[in-house]
C-alpha cells in the first residue's frame, strides 16, 4: 500500500511524465528528490512538416457553409489525399484547419476534453462557436506567447440559439469574426471573389456553388490544393459534413491547345 | 512499408542503415516488434526510431500485463504517436505501426515527421519512398489476397532499392494476422531486376569465351 503513496520518484511514471509532457513545464515534471537533474532544453518555433492548405468559409442564409480539402502535403508532395480537416466540435461547431496537422490533432484532443468536462456539468448548456473561439484563441495567443505556436489557422463556423457565428484563429493569435474567411491562399483568391459576389441571405445552393467557385481556382491556382473536398454545414438543426467529393475542371479553350504558335520558347 | 491485405497486414523494408556514405549495417532489421501482434516500421534517424520503440514496447508489455488482453494496433500508434509529436523538436523518426487486433482486424497507422497520426490503407516511408508513389497510384488496389500484397510489397520496395541510394541490401517482410505472424526473406536471385540491371554471375571466367573478340 505504501507504494501507491509514492509521487514521482518510482522510474516509470517518472519516465513517462517526461515523455509525454513533451514542452509543457518541464521543471515540475521533475520530482524534488535528493538528486539534481539537468534542466531540459527549452524548445522555440517548429517547422510544419505534413500541411493542410486553404479552408474556405461563408454565412449564408440559414447558416454556415465551411469547405477544406483533403490533402495533407510533406512539402511539395502531396503524401496524403484522405485528410480530413473538417470536424465538429460539439453540436453546434465545425472548424476547419490548415497548417500542421499533428498539431490539429493535438487541437482536436484538447477540444474533445473541452466538450466532455462540458457535458460532464450536465447543465442543459452546450459550448457554442462562440465559446470555442475564444477557448482556442487563448490557447494559440499562448503557446505563441511561448515560442512554441501550434502551426495552424482555424476557420470556426457554428449556429447557436440561432445566432450565425464564423470567425478565425490564426498561429501567433490573430482571431476576427466575419461574413466569410479563407486561410492560406484562400485569403489571396478566394476573398475577392467573397467581397464582390457575397451577400446576405445566400440560399444553401448559391452558397455552394459561391464555395466550389472560389475552391476551383484554387486548384488552378495552388500548388498544394488537392481535388477532393468536403462541405460541413452547420445550421440551427445541426452539422453535416459531406463525403469528399472532387470538382470538374475547365481546360478545353482554344486558347490552351498551342499558346506558343509563332511565339517559339514563350510559355 | 505497410499494407493491408483481406486478414491482415504485410509489413516489408529494405535493409540499408548508412552514416553519410558509408553503409553501416548492410542486413539491418528495421520492421520491429512491439508486441506479439504489432509491429512497427522504422525510418529517419536510427537512434531516434529504435529508443521510440523500446518505449513503446516497454509500455506496451506494463498495459497488456493491465489489460490482461493483447495491445490493440490503435493503443500502439497512440503511444507511438503521443512520443512523436511531444518531442518533434528532437525526433527525426518516419514510423509505420502495423498489427493485428482482433477488433478491428488488420490495421496500417503513418506516423511521419511532426507526429501525424493516420489510419491508411498503406503506408510507405523513408528515403526510398519518394520512387513509389508513381508505382504505388498505379499498382495499389483494394482487396489483395496474401499471396497478391506481399508480391506488391517486395516489388515496391525493390523498386525503391534500385534507384534511391538509401536504400539497399536485402527485402524483410513481416505478415501478420489472426494465426500469427511469419518473417521473411528476400535476397539476390529473389529480387527481380530492372531497367539497366543485369544477371548477377560469380566472375567474368564464367562467359570468357563469349568475350567479344579484339578489334584494330
Amino acid at each position: 500500500m505504501a507504494m501507491f503513496m509514492q509521487q514521482q520518484t518510482d522510474d516509470s511514471s517518472f519516465k513517462k511524465n517526461m515523455l509525454f509532457r513533451g514542452q509543457q513545464d518541464q521543471s515540475s515534471a521533475l520530482p524534488s528528490v535528493g538528486f539534481v537533474p539537468a534542466k531540459s532544453p527549452t524548445t522555440h518555433t517548429q517547422y510544419p512538416y505534413v500541411t493542410g492548405s486553404s479552408v474556405l468559409g461563408i454565412k449564408y442564409k440559414d447558416g454556415v457553409l465551411i469547405a477544406a480539402d483533403c490533402g495533407g502535403s510533406y512539402g511539395s508532395t502531396l503524401r496524403y489525399k484522405s485528410v480530413e480537416r473538417l470536424k465538429a466540435v460539439g453540436k453546434s461547431t465545425v472548424i476547419g484547419a490548415s497548417g500542421e496537422i499533428s498539431d490539429f490533432q493535438q487541437i482536436m484532443r484538447y477540444l474533445d476534453e473541452l466538450t466532455l468536462k462540458d457535458k460532464m456539468w450536465d447543465d442543459g448548456n452546450t459550448l457554442g462557436p462562440k465559446e470555442v473561439h475564444n477557448y482556442l484563441c487563448r490557447v494559440m495567443y499562448n503557446h505563441r506567447n511561448k515560442f512554441d505556436p501550434l502551426w495552424n489557422t482555424l476557420i470556426l463556423g457554428g449556429v447557436k440559439n440561432g445566432v450565425k457565428y464564423l470567425g478565425m484563429v490564426s498561429m501567433i493569435g490573430v482571431h476576427f469574426e466575419e461574413n466569410h474567411v479563407a486561410s492560406g491562399f484562400g485569403n489571396h483568391l478566394a476573398r475577392p471573389i467573397f467581397r464582390d459576389e457575397w451577400k446576405e441571405d445566400l440560399s444553401l445552393e448559391e452558397g455552394i456553388l459561391l464555395l466550389e467557385k472560389c475552391f476551383r481556382v484554387l486548384l488552378y491556382r495552388d500548388r498544394s490544393a488537392v481535388n477532393k473536398l468536403q462541405v460541413a454545414n452547420i445550421t440551427a438543426e445541426g452539422i453535416t459534413i459531406s463525403k469528399p467529393y472532387a470538382l470538374r475542371t475547365e481546360w478545353e479553350y482554344k486558347a490552351f491547345q498551342n499558346p506558343t504558335q509563332g511565339v517559339e520558347g514563350s510559355w | 512499408m505497410a499494407l493491408q491485405y483481406d486478414g491482415g497486414v504485410i509489413l516489408g523494408a529494405d535493409s540499408r542503415t548508412s552514416t553519410g556514405a558509408y553503409v553501416a549495417n548492410r542486413a539491418s532489421d528495421k520492421i520491429t516488434c512491439l508486441t506479439d501482434y504489432v509491429y512497427l516500421c522504422r525510418s529517419g534517424s536510427a537512434a531516434d526510431s529504435q529508443i521510440i520503440s523500446d518505449y513503446v514496447r516497454y509500455f506496451l508489455n506494463q498495459h497488456t500485463i493491465q489489460l490482461g488482453r493483447p495491445a490493440t494496433v490503435k493503443t500502439a500508434a497512440t503511444l507511438v504517436r503521443e512520443l512523436s509529436y511531444q518531442n518533434k523538436s528532437f525526433l527525426e523518426a518516419g514510423l509505420i505501426v502495423g498489427g493485428w487486433d482482433k477488433y478491428d482486424g488488420g490495421s496500417i497507422y503513418a506516423i511521419p515527421l511532426g507526429g501525424t497520426a493516420l489510419k491508411l490503407p498503406f503506408a510507405t516511408g523513408g528515403s526510398g519512398s519518394s520512387y513509389l508513389y508513381g508505382f504505388l497510384d498505379q499498382a495499389w488496389k483494394e482487396g489483395m489476397s496474401k499471396e497478391e500484397a506481399e508480391a506488391l510489397v517486395v516489388k515496391a520496395v525493390s523498386l525503391a532499392m534500385a534507384r534511391d541510394s538509401g536504400s539497399g541490401g536485402v527485402v524483410r517482410t513481416v505478415v501478420i494476422n489472426e494465426q500469427g505472424v511469419t518473417r521473411n526473406f528476400y535476397a539476390g536471385d529473389k529480387l527481380p531486376l530492372w531497367h539497366e540491371e543485369i544477371p548477377r554471375q560469380n566472375s567474368l571466367l564464367e562467359t570468357f569465351t563469349e568475350a567479344e573478340p579484339m578489334r584494330t
